[in-house]
């Protein structure tokens, strides 16, 4: 049921021409509706490349992966920070796993490398 | 704001945009961006525009993210060395080798401008590249689209976010810009340019897939279902000519969620087991190379030992160092974040418990395999004005994320040269108007019109495709008389056609990738008909004619004649540029 939106959490981001997640969209499939909210055109045609999740500012999206693909239920969290990402990812048994690696080299920065 | 305009009344309450420009560039994905970033680079005087269905910060292939980059060429190799790996892939081609070998000389140069931006590659202590493979690079990819965009954005180039190209705007047999409508916006947009470099990436969605049945997943497929082939529609509707439209892209991919095999089995040397624990490529393919054989016989493996009874088939992830697993997954988390998700929601920890492999739906993409445009070297189509770059331009396989890039300045290369002294008339009038007529027409059919929508058309190419034209339900197999009735069938959908309703804009996109796809699945179905041999299992299954025919060792083309509609379908011969063994890397 990719992608959920928390409409409690979810303003559509008052002020902007388009909110993060329109802007993120590949398939323009999410676009702010009269009430405000963020909503999806077709849940059936999402990519769960999750790139709404990540530009989402409230954390009010999460991709869930349709119940005939996945069982109830994991959850998959991205945290942007500068030049690097965190991801955390809990199973349908509760387990947790954090990941968190660099993303972008700092422009100056002239040696490549993982962090 | 209401972000998307309100349906039109009349066709003549629609806005109409003028846009001059001296290169339009329709795509601003990864060769777009390229396209761009080169021409400022090579003269910043010149009016760039960019148009993009989505928003190019994050929009096609790369939307995701990546974890590699499939080619760039080490130390102590040539471009010709990566065009003999190229021909090898596909089983010995054939394969344009003058586009393989310029595209490999501008290759390394494309990558480093990536680092040079801010994309992490993976280095060892000594600071030198990670391979993963013996072509291919390990990288942080998850910003990867941001950081090409926002460069074509520092190019000066003026985008035009949320514009879908429709339609070719020509000039006599000159392509002089493109036509479209903003899915947001509603206006009509006229691009009247010099030259035109067409980079729609690639066309998914030809095919069903098989996870197409189940609630909310129709576009769980590998290829980014937004990309559905309108580039190769558009120039194929001004009898552009296509080539190698047969060799389609499947990939052998996780199962139930298309996700990325090649980071498991070649990144991490798990190998492909069937249900009896058989690593199969050492025991049934040993004689085409085992782990290396072609790409092709790797995507068709699995499916062949589903057929034979001896699925499921995965690959064996089992007692892999935690640290190396941990490394998996972060590669998984860049490019194809989701499937951490899945394997979350399975409740797999791939270190006890195997990952399941499956078949890909069928693709056009010529940055994978060669169907595409027929271009010259500089990359120009057979229309004049048209440049095609990335997975639109054909001929030259396994480009990926660096060729395409490559591909996306020579294109721009091309077209500043082929603009030179060039003047235009007047855009033509009558054209756009009808085409105005044909983008808005679904929108205008009226709340009583008892018509179709672009769901149900799209659905019905896609069952007809895979089941005729060989799909993964037929295990990539197809004959002659399926062929003739996916022919058709597909007659009978383009009449159908002016059935065709929108409820709103967004939608009104949709019945136009529909429209499109089914110019380009006929286009792809002649190409199969002509191809009477299996020349790359899986690619092009025919099962009529299941052996090599040494008489097809050549380039199979297409062209539509303007005055009938009809494909004709035509051989072009192979020419060996790089020397040695066609069939060895
Ligand atoms: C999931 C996935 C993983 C991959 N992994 C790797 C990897 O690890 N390494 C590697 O080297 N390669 C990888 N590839 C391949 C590589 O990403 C592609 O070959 C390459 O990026 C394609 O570039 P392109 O410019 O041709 O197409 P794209 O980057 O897809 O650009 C096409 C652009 O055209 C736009 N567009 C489409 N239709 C229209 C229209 N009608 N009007 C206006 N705009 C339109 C799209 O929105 C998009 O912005 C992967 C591909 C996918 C899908």
């Amino acid at each position: 049921m990719p992608p959920i939106i928390d409409h409690k959490k979810c303003n559509g981001c008052q002020g902007r021409e388009e909110s993060f997640c329109e802007e993120a969209c590949p398939g323009d499939l999410l676009y702010v509706g009269s009430d405000g909210k963020a909503h999806c055109h077709a849940q059936r045609d999402c990519w769960d490349c999750m790139s709404c999740v990540k530009m989402c500012p409230r954390n009010a999206i999460e991709t869930r992966i349709p119940y005939q693909l996945g069982y109830h239920k994991a959850r998959l969290m991205p945290i942007m920070g500068k030049n690097s990402i965190t991801w955390k990812c809990t199973d349908i048994n509760g387990e947790t796993v954090t990941y968190k690696y660099r993303n972008r080299l700092e422009i100056a920065d002239e040696q490549g490398g993982s962090s | 704001m209401p972000h998307m305009a309100d349906n039109p009344l009349t066709l003549d309450a629609v806005e109409t945009v003028h846009v001059t420009c001296d290169v339009l560039i329709i795509g601003g994905g990864n060769a777009g961006c390229f396209s761009a970033v080169e021409a400022a680079k090579l003269d910043p005087t010149r009016k760039i525009v960019i148009m993009e269905k989505a928003q190019i910060l994050r929009s096609g292939a790369c939307s995701a993210g990546m974890d590699a980059i499939n080619t760039y060429i080490p130390e102590g190799k040539t471009p010709e060395d990566l065009v003999r790996w190229c021909r090898s892939q596909v089983g010995g081609g054939p394969i344009r080798e003058d586009l393989a070998l310029s595209n490999a000389r501008e290759l390394n140069e494309s990558v480093d401008d990536l680092e040079r931006w801010g994309l992490p590659i993976l280095r060892d202590a000594e600071g030198k590249i990670r391979y993963r493979g013996a072509w291919d690079i390990s990288i942080h990819g998850e910003q990867l689209k941001p950081i090409m965009a926002e460069k074509a954005i520092e190019s000066g180039a003026v985008i035009y976010n949320r514009v879908a190209c429709t339609q070719l705007l020509m000039e006599g047999e000159r392509c002089v810009g493109a036509l479209g409508f903003g899915v947001r916006d509603g206006k009509f947009y006229v691009f009247h340019a010099k030259a035109t470099i067409n980079a729609t990436g690639g066309a998914a969605g030809l095919y069903k897939s098989y996870t197409a049945d189940a609630t909310d997943s129709h576009h769980q497929i590998w290829m980014c279902p937004y990309c559905v082939g309108t580039g190769y529609a558009v120039g194929i509707r001004q009898g552009a000519e296509m080539t190698s439209m047969e060799q389609r892209w499947v990939a052998t991919r996780t199962k139930d969620f298309c996700g990325p095999v090649d980071t498991i089995s070649v990144g991490y040397k798990a190998p492909i087991i069937n249900a009896k624990g058989e690593r199969i490529m050492q025991t049934r393919y040993a004689h085409l190379g085992g782990d290396k054989a072609p790409r092709y016989i790797r995507a068709n493996a699995p499916m062949e030992e589903w057929l034979a009874g001896r699925g499921p088939t995965y690959c064996d992830t089992r007692g892999m160092e935690p640290e190396l697993a941990k490394q998996m997954m972060t590669d998984y988390l860049n490019e194809r974040p989701s499937f951490v998700l899945f394997l979350a929601s399975r409740g797999q920890d791939p270190v006890k418990e195997p990952i399941e492999i499956y078949g890909s739906d069928p693709y056009i993409v010529g940055g994978h395999t060669q169907s595409g445009f027929w271009v010259g070297l500089d990359r120009m189509t057979t229309v004049p004005g048209l440049f095609a770059a990335g997975e639109t331009a054909g001929g030259n396989p396994n480009k990926f994320v660096g060729g395409c890039a490559a591909e996306g300045k020579l294109a721009l290369r091309g077209a500043f040269a082929y603009m030179q002294g060039l003047t235009l008339a007047e855009p033509d009038e009558a054209q756009i108007e009808a085409e105005k007529a044909r983008i808005y027409g679904p929108l205008l059919r009226g709340a009583d019109f008892d018509g179709l929508t672009a769901v149900e058309m799209e659905e019905r190419l896609q069952r007809l495709m895979d089941e005729y034209a060989g799909g993964t339900s037929q295990f990539y197999r197809t004959n002659e008389e399926r062929l003739d009735y996916a022919l058709k069938h597909i007659a009978m959908l383009r009449s159908q056609t002016v059935y065709l309703k929108a409820a709103n804009l967004h939608d009104l996109m949709s019945v136009h990738e529909v429209v499109d796809r089914i110019d380009v699945a006929e286009v792809l179905c002649h190409h199969l008909k002509f191809r009477k041999e299996t020349r790359w299992q899986g690619w092009q299954t025919r099962s009529d004619y299941p052996e090599i025919d040494p008489a097809y060792d050549c380039h199979v083309e297409s062209r539509r004649d303007m005055a009938t509609g009809a494909i004709e379908t035509f051989t072009r011969p192979y020419e060996q540029i790089v020397s040695g063994d066609r069939y060895k890397p």
